[in-house]
């Protein structure tokens, strides 16, 4: 009996100790907190500016950034660049044809990437674009091999280039491959950041409502202990017949 | 009671057993009084159906079965449905949880021999209710019309294909096309909405009403009913199950909702095991996830298809893990005939049983741990392992259920 | 085994616990039944299609009739001329509720001319009594409608009559005036429908 009990907690913990990509690439650890309305609309911001014009976020309405602390003049001056309604969705003003076209797949939709991909991965794949005269793009992509999309945001970050070393094996970041070789309009630390603050805000695209989630949660389980208690005592009262 | 009360109870009861009902499957019924742990499982089995219902209904209200329409009405009921988020969660999370309920209540009768005589029919009953379940979670699993929906499915229908002769037809006949596509999702919808929701719960009522023909069996594996106080004809160790079990699985019932809204709030992916990661990205039909994997209530199954790898006889070895895997879900049905020992509970059993169900329940996690996992040479050597020990569990159960020291019965329950 | 002198005894600690079990399981019930409640409300998607609509005004002649769509529903802008609003006066005695004393329309459309220009009536084009769109009808005296018609609408479905301010005729099946909806001025040629605060444009 004892044994089973201990068998069935130690396979409980199984699924979690087993959880794994498959990939070799040893993705950065993506700063991310959601609670940082600072850097979530730092985020929006740059979201709208420099993903918007190719990808959707086609999920979500523009009005529903009043969860991160914007009100409706916020919106519209700041994210708003189409004459949209506040209430419209935030859709790509390429058309997908063009997109087909000009790159050889539509831009993938963005609302739930980050749950498709994880926060790590994006905040790593940003980072590690870098000169491949080989491609159609003349870009490539440590994170993601011959990816279609070029570095929309190299005069931010630079141009990187592989390093002529090749670091071997997959340990540290992928980033101590690749080296700047034109400078950006910002520091590393600064580019760092700047990508944090769009990954944070994607993983807020994700899910937005995930914060009152957690608040009606921990509300619920609160209610639900303080039941348990009571029919505890129920439960005990009523066995008190049984000999 | 009032009186307007009693007579209009009383004109009921001339016309429906009302009160003879409550008698005889609650207040009258009278369960063993030494359930433990694990006698939770079954009403809350209950609780999630309930609760897969009730979401389910709402969700309908929203969700779109339509192959350019699924994945987007799902992020339509996610974020621009009020409160819709909480109810998809509660359904996601109610299938997996439903599964993890099952495959507990399911353990519970196999570690107390619930299966068998008089039980024999219950136990199948029970079974039909967990294909109906898998079924289920296969059409369910479909709806967003993700990449794991779609691939998910792609899999399991090609496994139809793998049936000789009639194997291409019978794929068309089910999909309605000449691959997974709209005509499919909308007929699974059918199923998934109706069809086997009227199935399950129509099991479900004839599950309870053979267990209360035939009474609970207990952790000792003993029939109180052998044992009647002879003046009131109530067994000695019954109690009436309302309102000491009632009472009881309210107290479960509130237990289990503490888990299962820490995961609907607190984790509502599980990490990537109740809502794949994949399942974010709409269905591609040109392109296939780099790993598939079906949802972990499958994957020791799913193990088991890989794990043949070899032709056999005239048949090859795709068909083989396809009547592989057909055969360990099966297999469960025929408990009640392979169990040989004299005695029912595993309290009483030698430690040949108690061996081969440890060795049953590690290769089950095992296997469904592997089927997680991207196959390698390794992963499908120890596939095909603990696939021959989870079947061994089976097959060699009439003879070391026999040869096994079993401790004597005792007449009462014990606590 | 029972103790049934026990059992059928309730103890007040047992009526206690009882009766609160009771409650909390009442409130779960309703905590419950919120979300689920709530879910059938409009979405959000539902909302920003029932979003205020914005319309110019500067190009309506006197007289003329605009047409636009809010929720789903027919919204009338009349341009009204000097003459109409006269005529208006003289049909109260005709009318159910001249005075417009029913809340058919917010409290700055509740005057005579049942606008808060006098000349620009905002009214939804749906018939009180079944939901029909009554039909313009500005002439005056027409074979139709008989000598005292002044202008209106007239609904064709049932014969219901309302005047050039929306106020039903006495004695049709309609009950009660044509609903004004919120409205309000952003300036003085873009009027705003659906919402009386300039914000949410």
């Amino acid at each position: 009996m004892r044994t089973m009990k201990i068998l069935l907690f130690i396979a409980l913990l199984v699924p979690f100790a087993a959880h794994s990509g498959g990939s070799d690439l040893v993705l950065d650890k993506a700063p991310i907190d959601t609670s940082d309305h600072a850097s979530l609309q730092r985020g929006a911001k740059s979201f709208v500016e420099y993903c918007l014009t190719c990808h959707g976020a086609s999920f979500m309405r523009y009005n529903r950034h009043r969860d991160i602390g914007m009100n409706e003049d916020d919106i519209r001056s700041q994210l708003i660049h189409t004459g949209q309604k506040t209430g419209g969705l935030m859709e790509s003003a390429m058309k997908k044809k063009e997109a087909e076209e000009w790159f050889g797949v539509v831009p993938p939709d963005l609302s739930v990437i980050a749950r498709a991909r994880g926060a790590d991965w994006l905040y790593t794949y940003l980072r590690t674009f870098y000169r491949d005269s080989t491609t159609y793009s003349g870009w490539n992509n440590l994170t993601f091999d011959k990816v279609a999309m070029p570095h929309v945001l190299h005069q931010l970050q630079g141009q990187q280039v592989l390093k002529a070393e090749q670091k071997s094996g997959s340990t540290g970041s992928a980033m101590s491959n690749l080296e700047i070789a034109v400078p950006g309009l910002m520091t590393k630390a600064e580019y760092d950041s700047f990508v944090a603050d769009l990954v944070n805000y994607m993983v807020y695209l994700g899910e937005p409502h995930a914060a009152h989630r957690k608040e009606l949660g921990t509300m619920v389980i609160l209610f639900l202990i303080g039941m348990l208690g009571l029919t505890y005592l129920l439960y005990k009262e009523y066995w008190r017949d049984i000999h | 009671m009032s009186k307007q009360k009693k007579s209009l109870l009383e004109w009921i009861d001339e016309r429906f057993p009302l009160t003879a009902t409550w008698k005889a499957h609650l207040s009258e019924y009278y369960a063993p009084k030494n359930f433990n742990f694990w006698y939770y499982f079954g009403s809350l089995a209950l609780l999630v159906l309930v609760n897969q219902l009730l979401t389910g209904i709402f969700l309908t209200m929203n969700y779109k079965p339509d192959a350019g329409m699924a994945f987007a009405s799902v992020e339509y009921i996610m974020r621009d449905v009020d409160f819709g988020w909480l109810i998809r969660y509660m359904h996601s999370t109610g299938a997996s949880m439903f599964f993890v309920v099952v495959y507990l209540h399911m353990f519970r009768g196999m570690m107390y021999g619930s299966y068998r005589k008089p039980r024999e029919l219950l136990w199948l009953i029970g079974m039909a209710i967990f294909f109906v379940l898998m079924s289920l979670a296969f059409t369910g699993y479909i709806l967003p019309w993700g990449q794991m929906s779609y691939w998910g499915a792609q899999v399991i229908v090609s496994m139809f294909g793998a049936i000789p002769f009639i194997g291409d037809t019978l794929s068309n006949w089910i999909l309605g096309d000449f691959m997974l596509s709209d005509a499919a999702l909308n007929r699974f919808f059918a199923y998934h909405v109706v069809t086997l929701p009227v199935l399950i719960v129509v099991l479900v009522f004839v599950h309870i009403i053979a267990l209360h023909e035939v009474g609970s069996n207990n952790p000792d594996g003993i029939e109180i009913k052998a044992n009647k106080d002879p003046k009131t004809g109530i067994p000695v160790d019954g109690i009436p199950f309302h309102p000491y079990y009632t009472v009881k699985d309210i107290f479960g019932v509130i237990g289990f909702l503490i888990v299962f809204c820490g995961i609907i709030f607190f984790a509502p992916e599980m990490g990537g095991y109740f809502l794949e990661d994949n399942n974010f990205i709409p269905a591609n039909t040109l392109q296939t996830p780099d790993h598939i994997a079906p949802v972990w209530y499958f994957t020791p199954y799913y193990s088991m298809l890989r794990a043949v790898t070899v032709n056999f006889l005239w048949i090859d070895a795709k068909l083989w893990g396809v009547i592989l895997m057909a055969a360990a879900v099966v297999i469960f049905c025929f408990l009640p005939w392979l169990d040989r020992s004299p005695v029912k509970s595993i309290r009483y059993k030698g430690p040949y049983f108690k061996t081969a169900l440890t060795l049953f329940v590690i290769s089950f996690f095992v296997l469904g741990w592997l089927g997680t996992q991207a196959p390698t040479p390794l992963y499908t050597l120890l596939a095909q392992i603990f696939t021959v020990i989870y079947f061994a569990f089976f097959l060699l159960m009439p003879w070391y259920s026999k040869i096994d020291k079993t401790k004597p019965e005792p007449k009462n329950v014990t606590k | 085994m029972t103790d049934s002198s026990d059992n059928r005894k309730m103890s007040g600690r047992r009526r206690f616990l009882l009766v609160t079990t009771s409650v909390a399981g009442a409130v779960a019930g309703v905590g419950i039944a919120t979300p689920f409640v709530r879910s059938m409300m409009p979405s959000e998607r539902a909302k920003a299609a029932g979003a205020p609509v914005e319309v110019d005004i500067g190009k309506l002649e006197p007289g003329m009739l605009l047409t636009v769509e809010w929720r789903g529903r027919v919204v009338w802008v009349l341009k009204r001329t000097p003459e109409m609003l006269q005529n208006l006066e003289k049909l109260n005695a005709q009318l159910a509720d001249p005075d417009s004393k029913r809340e058919q329309q917010p409290d700055y459309a509740q005057n005579p001319v049942r606008s808060i220009k006098p000349e620009v009536l905002v009214v939804e084009g749906v018939c009180t009594h079944l939901g029909c769109s009554p039909v313009y009808r500005k002439d005056i005296a027409p074979a139709d409608l008989g000598a005292d018609w002044l202008g209106g609408f007239f609904c064709p479905c049932h014969g219901s009559k309302f005047d050039l301010a929306g106020r039903v005729y006495k004695a049709v099946p309609a009950p009660t005036n044509l609903v004004v909806p919120p409205h309000t001025y952003l300036s003085d040629s873009r009027l705003l429908i659906g919402s009386e605060s300039k914000e949410s444009a």
